[in-house]
């Protein structure tokens, strides 16, 4: 197996261009998982730990772009404010040390249905910026996933960021694992109000075999939140709950070692009606500081 | 050679009833621990393992020549190449050492390969061409028994039919493993005012031990072989071994390495033999390690359990009769299941007075993984069904879980079903009285990480609520039904430097629990002696018996306390014939006379030699079980543990925080109060984990969640604070009054966690792990 260490994004694809079938490797919290368990033997590895680009996130134009590389540590510590939803996602993100070096990137480029991050850049709806020797391409997320483990990224190209708008609003991410930390989803959702647009955005994990958005679901609250944005009461109980069952009704779920399709689908509809009070009522306490 | 073994320390800290460090403590911490798998030679071969993919097959052929043509290797080894016996096992030999004929649980061993790197074995291995005739496995326990005598709860229990199944046996003798009947009383005529039933199922546990299955094999010079090798019973890997390779024990020398945890998984061998085989086979070291994944293969795990309770009582809830049935899936081949179900149907009613009792246990043979020994062995599948009936029992006559528990409490001079007296201390009001007089956890607080879901953000406190439960249980500590349960200790005094010196040398493995500083603790309070190291634990001494059924301290802290006072009659001997006339004794380090006062130190009988002193030590003997009425008095000693338990539940989603664990047990005497609150601490937290979430999910035969990712054991995230009360009511019968004490948490704390969530949720819980969906849809 070859080892291949560029230090810069510009050396990095041409050695991918050189070399198609080498797999990135940055954190490795899910690379060295398959290489441990002899699930593939890569002709070469592509390590991509001292691309100084990947590590770095700016703002511009009331849009975030942040390295594929940045560890959940460094958004959970630096962009909690402006991308709340994937810094709460991060959170539940492996242990501490998963944290300290498993990245955004890494969620995309395995695009497992159950990547704690992909839930929220769906709400978010952010963009994938990939690069090649041919140059960059911009992939909205939500054409990102083609299906288990399967992106829209070519062979010669490397994911070089992630771009979400700031925040206009709240947004929240919830999971459900058996175990109160360092779990597999068994299923999550990610819930993001965008007043400035009036627009909703959702993403559900582990309930489909891509990470996807409830689109009838972001629809339908968007017709009931229309004329609530600025004077903001309680959300009447039942638009809650067809939020919920609208919601449930997105996902493709299946029985598995971690859970039933049942309960997947029931425990969406909590988690959305659990998202959706506490988005809205952080909304209404916004609404009413202003 | 390079670090091969675990270190040998001296240590200069405390005696009995304080709490030394650990000799290993500092280097486990740092990283510095050398661990089984941490063995290195130079010019050792890596061996690795062919498993069988099938839960039952027929192998119709094994052609090992694609894998001898991959450079590299050294050897590819078949049961043809077994030299000795061909099959091994702890009770009765039926597993064989590589398959024949036929596989019958999924992991199998096949066959074995040698080569210079471990990758090279592995890809050597896949090459092996197996020709397996599948078979339809025979994976329900119920179905090895016949269907018909397990139907739904309130059904009449009918006659157990012969064997009503169109599969064949999984053996060729049948599918019972061992039919264990206890009678007490007339069960058959008792009546009762209230009656409560119930049908309860244990899933399977894994020790989930950090280490895995490890060890170095080095051909010896005469012909025979070194092992070292993280096991839990040296003597009895060596039995075994010595059948396997035709060679006779004194050529077979085991070390041990050092041991990443047990809990029971290390009883059965697993690389012991086929190590030795390739080292023996090639004249090179050979090191095997498992992987994570081939250690869920590797080891037996907990059996799963059926279990159907009838409890009869009196309207103040005094019990009348038990009627219980368990049946206990063994899985392939034999391992301890025999000692499991005696375990089982003499502790099955609990920790309580009973007139009347039926109890019918059964372990059965299966194609699913083999299951043995493991933490609270039996004890821990019966309490989760005697416990539940408790509280069923509790709310049919309408007291308190306490209250009930309280009135039907054994105490000493109970008599157990099997007839056999309980004859010291059985202080279970006491346990439960304490416990209910600890203050209980303030609310819920609003951080999420102590709320259900923890750090995942499931709740900000929608759907939560309290539920608190109690449980207590009974353990048999030591071998039980007539073993020969004994122990070896050497103890050697001598000066070293001008300075008396002691060295412990025992069999006795150390696995994490702290034998190693109980031993020296001994030794110092015994012979007034600071500087005591204890010997690395090897087959140069006489059997230290198995680190299990919490015996360690028992017997072989009783074996080293007998050896001391052999060593100690060998200088008073030496005392009057130099000092005499007069008597004399030792008081801390210093020989006093009874005429003359303080005459000299043991330093000064010192000069003319070391002593030495060999001693073989036993428990009190105890008697098999009948058969038909389970009559014997089978046991040496019973210990108790109680728990509370505190959840918050997410009625909606179904999650679980277990928000505190109290526990109440009474150790006879703490040897070293620090081990065993981490005893305590420990055995809770791996009852905690079969509460709500450990399980090896097996389907049709086939594990599927061989992983840490899928089989999840509790966190510092699930594990909440303890309080622990320590009780040292003094056993007359065992060494310095103590009791055993790593069993017996592990065993209520899981009916604990049950009946508090029963509490929080309303649901009537027939089955651990609980999984979520049991608490949220219906």
């Amino acid at each position: 197996m070859e080892f291949l260490r560029p230090t810069s994004l510009s050396e990095a694809c041409q050695l991918k261009a050189e070399h198609p079938d080498a797999v990135p490797l940055c954190g490795g919290t899910d690379v060295m998982v398959d290489l441990n368990f002899d699930r593939r033997r890569p002709e070469a590895l592509l390590d991509l730990t001292a691309v100084p680009e990947l590590y770095e996130w700016s703002r511009y134009d009331g849009r975030l772009r942040i390295g594929a590389a940045v560890p959940y540590t460094a958004i959970i510590e630096q962009l909690a404010t402006e991308a709340p939803g994937l810094a709460i996602a991060s959170r539940t993100v492996g242990s501490p040390q998963i944290r300290n070096r498993a990245s955004v990137g890494g969620n995309l480029g395995s695009a497992s249905p159950a990547g704690d991050a992909l839930p929220p850049l769906l709400a978010a709806n952010g963009e994938v910026e990939t690069m090649s020797t041919t140059g960059a391409r911009r992939i909205p997320i939500h054409e990102f996933f083609l299906g288990p483990k399967h992106n829209a990224l070519r062979p010669e190209e490397l994911i070089a960021a992630v771009h979400v708008p700031v925040a206009s609003g709240p947004q929240q991410y919830a999971k459900v694992g058996t175990r109160n930390a360092m779990v597999i989803a068994v299923c999550s959702f990610s819930l993001a109000l965008h007043p400035d647009t009036g627009r909703i955005g959702t993403g559900i994990g582990s309930a489909a075999p891509t990470p996807r958005a409830a689109p009838e679901a972001e629809d339908f609250l968007a017709a009931e939140l229309a004329d609530r944005w600025t004077a903001p009461d309680e959300l009447p109980d039942d638009v809650v709950r067809r939020f919920g069952e609208l919601v449930a009704a997105a996902a493709e779920p299946i029985d598995d070692v971690r859970g039933t399709a049942d309960y997947r689908r029931h425990a969406l509809s909590v988690l959305a009606r659990r998202t959706l009070t506490w988005t809205w009522a952080e909304h209404r306490s916004q609404e009413r500081a202003q | 050679m390079t670090d091969v073994s675990t270190e040998v320390r001296t240590t200069t800290a405390g005696g009995v009833g304080e709490s030394p460090f650990r000799p290993d403590g500092t280097f486990k911490v740092t990283g510095q621990f050398a661990y089984s798998s941490d063995l290195y030679m130079e010019g050792m071969l890596w061996g690795t393992t062919l498993r069988s993919p099938h839960p039952r097959a027929r192998i119709a052929s094994i052609d090992i020549g694609p894998a001898l043509k991959v450079a590299g290797v050294s050897a590819v080894l078949t049961h043809d190449d077994v030299p000795g016996e061909k099959v091994y096992g702890l009770e009765i030999a039926d597993q064989p050492v590589l398959a024949y004929d036929e596989v019958r649980y999924q992991g199998e061993p096949v066959a074995i390969v040698a080569a210079d790197h471990p990758e090279t074995a592995r890809r050597a291995a896949a090459l092996i061409v197996v020709d397996y005739q599948v078979v339809e496995p025979l994976s329900d326990p119920r179905e090895a028994v016949g269907h018909p005598y397990w139907k739904p709860v309130h059904d009449e229990p009918g006659e157990r039919t012969a064997m009503s199944r169109d599969k064949a046996p999984v053996h060729p003798e049948g599918n019972i493993v061992r039919h264990q009947r206890v009678r007490f009383g007339d069960p058959d005529a008792a009546t009762a005012d209230v009656v409560v039933h119930g049908d309860y199922e244990v899933g399977m546990q894994d020790q989930a031990f950090l280490g895995p299955e490890s060890g170095l094999a080095v051909p010896g010079e005469d012909g025979g072989v070194d092992l070292y090798v993280a096991t839990q019973w040296l003597h009895v890997d060596r039995r075994q071994m010595a059948g396997a390779l035709r060679l006779p024990e004194d050529k077979i020398r085991l070390t041990l390495a050092g041991v990443g945890g047990a809990f029971g998984a290390r009883e059965d061998l697993s690389m012991q033999v086929h190590a030795c085989m390739l080292a023996l086979q090639t004249g090179r070291p050979v090191k095997m390690v498992y992987s994570r994944e081939e250690s869920f293969f590797g080891h037996v795990h907990r059996h799963p359990a059926l279990m159907r309770y009838e409890h009869g009582a009196d309207r103040d809830g005094r019990l009348v009769y038990v009627r219980a049935h368990i049946l206990l899936d063994g899985g392939a081949y034999t391992s301890s299941t025999p000692a499991v179900v005696g375990n089982a149907s003499t502790l099955g009613i609990g920790p309580y007075d009973v007139p009347h009792v039926a109890m019918d246990c059964w372990g059965v043979y299966t194609n699913n993984p083999p299951c043995g020994a493991m933490r609270g062995f039996g004890a821990v599948q019966a309490a989760f069904g005697y416990e539940s009936q408790m509280d069923k029992l509790a709310a049919a006559v309408g007291v308190s879980p306490v209250e009930i528990r309280m009135r039907n409490a054994m105490s000493e001079g109970s008599v157990l079903p099997t007839g056999q007296v309980i004859d010291s201390p059985a202080p279970v009001m006491e346990l439960l009285r304490r416990l209910d007089a600890m203050p209980l956890p303030g609310a819920a607080t609003d951080d999420i990480r102590l709320l259900p879901g923890g750090v995942s953000n499931t709740t900000h406190g929608e759907g939560v609520r309290r539920g608190v439960g109690y449980a207590v249980g009974i353990k048999n500590v030591g071998f039980s039904e007539g073993f020969d349960d004994f122990s070896t200790a050497r103890v050697r005094l001598e000066l070293m430097g001008d300075e008396p010196s002691v060295l412990v040398h025992t069999a006795a493995v150390e696995v994490g629990q702290g034998l190693v500083t109980v031993q020296a603790q001994i030794a110092r309070s015994e012979l007034g002696v600071e500087r005591v190291t204890v010997a690395a634990a090897d087959t140069q001494v006489g059997s230290g018996g198995s680190t299990s059924a919490s015996r360690q301290t028992y017997v072989t802290g009783g074996a080293v306390r007998a050896a001391c006072e052999a060593v100690r009659s060998e200088l008073l001997e030496r005392a009057a014939e130099r000092y005499g006339p007069g008597e004399f004794r030792l008081v801390g380090g210093r020989l006093e006379s009874t005429v003359d006062g303080v005459v000299g130190d043991i330093a000064s009988l010192l000069v003319e030699g070391a002593v030495e002193r060999t001693v073989e030590w036993r428990h009190r003997p105890t008697q098999p079980l009948d058969e038909a009425t389970g009559r014997g008095d089978a046991h040496v000693q019973w210990a108790f543990c109680a728990h509370r338990a505190v959840v918050d539940v997410d009625v909606d989603l179904g999650l679980i925080r277990v928000v505190e664990m109290a526990a109440v047990q009474d150790v006879g005497k703490a040897m070293n109060p620090d081990a065993v609150l981490g005893q305590i601490h420990g055995g809770t937290a791996q009852g905690l984990g079969l509460a709500v979430m450990e399980e090896v999910q097996v389907v049709d035969g086939k594990l599927r969640n061989p992983s840490f990712t899928d089989y999840l054991i509790p966190t510092i995230m699930d594990m909440p604070p303890m309080r622990v009360e320590v009780l040292e009511l003094a056993d007359p019968h065992a060494p310095y009054g103590l009791r055993g004490v790593g069993e017996p948490p592990t065993i209520s704390s899981t009916p604990a966690i049950v009946a508090a969530v029963r509490a929080a949720s309303g649901i009537d819980l027939k089955r651990v792990p609980i999984r979520p969906e049991h608490l949220v849809l219906r």
